[in-house]
């Protein structure tokens, strides 16, 4: 693995944890699905820049876009405001 | 605020030993034989180019049949739960635009293509049954959201799931019969980077593709849809 590469997916694990972090904190829960779905994004780049392309097509399929979708189905379906504290 | 001041020094504490256990691993090093096995013997026991899919097809087969059966259960979960008659069916309403009607009138057929490659080539390529079913559900849930009126029809899709789970059920009992043990390789290996080759792989995987494909179209199916009189919604 060539340095570039490794410096790469440090970026971009770095941006994982900076999304999964605004997740938690933003109060719309729309937007907080939203930035989950980045951040599956982004993990599944790191997968293939690990050489795991079986594991990066799952995780783009399903973590990005099917759990994404039924996340904001469910969340149309109750509220959209986080509001507890 | 203190409380949380000693969880974080305690998860760093802990972060921090994980981390210096693991330095002492080179980064990638391998340290199993087992992989090494793989490697080895994929090509001559299998005639499969992608040993990812030979080993969760060959060597761990029963496993993923397992991994299906779970798969299954969770949509027939949902089913069970979301059941409403076929005559109070409605699509539930969404708001789409021009650009996505269009756009997916033009990508869906695509999907759908990259969808079936990703699965029939499952032993040449990466990928295989489960990826591409779930690119296939991805396409009809863009159909679901663009054009409000769509409705699959669900009693195809379930004959669908069932053949698909049927095809992976019969060559494992093929194998039991025609071979000495359940899902043995019961066909030719064929020549290597063929698309007929891999022996089982191909029909296991194209059944399996079709089967996560339409359970997970279900599942979004099942979600989308409400009750026609409403008091749904609440």
């Amino acid at each position: 693995m060539s340095i570039y590469v490794l410096i790469f997916s440090y970026i971009l694990l770095a941006l994982t944890i900076i999304l999964s972090l605004l997740a938690i904190h933003v109060k719309d829960l729309i937007a907080a699905v939203i930035l989950m779905g980045g951040g599956s994004l982004l993990v599944s780049l790191v997968f293939l820049l690990l050489q795991a392309p079986d594991v990066a097509m799952s995780e783009a399929a399903i973590g990005a876009a099917l759990t994404m979708a039924i996340y904001i189905i469910a969340v149309k379906k109750t509220e959209r405001e986080d509001k507890d504290d | 605020m203190i409380r949380k001041i000693v969880y974080g020094i305690f998860i760093l504490i802990i972060v921090a030993a994980v981390s210096m256990f693991l330095m002492s691993y080179p980064f990638g090093s391998d340290k199993m034989d087992v992989g090494k096995y793989y490697l080895e013997n994929t090509v001559p026991q299998t005639g499969a180019a992608n040993v990812v899919t030979s080993v969760t097809l060959f060597y761990r087969g029963f496993d993923t049949l397992g991994e299906v059966t779970v798969l299954f259960t969770a949509a027939l979960g949902v089913s069970i739960l979301y059941f409403i008659e076929d005559k109070k069916r409605k699509t539930r309403i969404v708001e789409s635009n021009f650009v996505t009607k269009v756009g997916t009138r033009v990508v869906f057929p695509f999907i759908l293509l990259v969808g079936a490659y990703i699965f029939m080539h499952g032993h040449l390529t990466p990928g295989g049954g489960f990826q591409g079913g779930a690119l296939i559900a991805t396409g009809f849930l863009l159909l679901y959201l663009a054009y409000e009126e769509t409705s699959i029809n669900r009693a195809k899709f379930y004959l669908v799931e069932g053949l698909g789970g049927l095809t992976y059920v019969t060559m494992g009992l093929l194998g039991y019969f025609m071979k000495d043990s359940f899902l043995a390789n019961v066909l030719p290996n064929g020549q290597l980077f063929n698309l007929l080759s891999g022996g089982i792989i191909l029909p296991i995987y194209i059944g399996v593709g079709l089967k996560v494909g339409s359970e997970l179209s279900n599942i979004i199916d099942d979600l989308m849809c409400e009750v026609k009189c409403d008091g749904g919604e609440e």
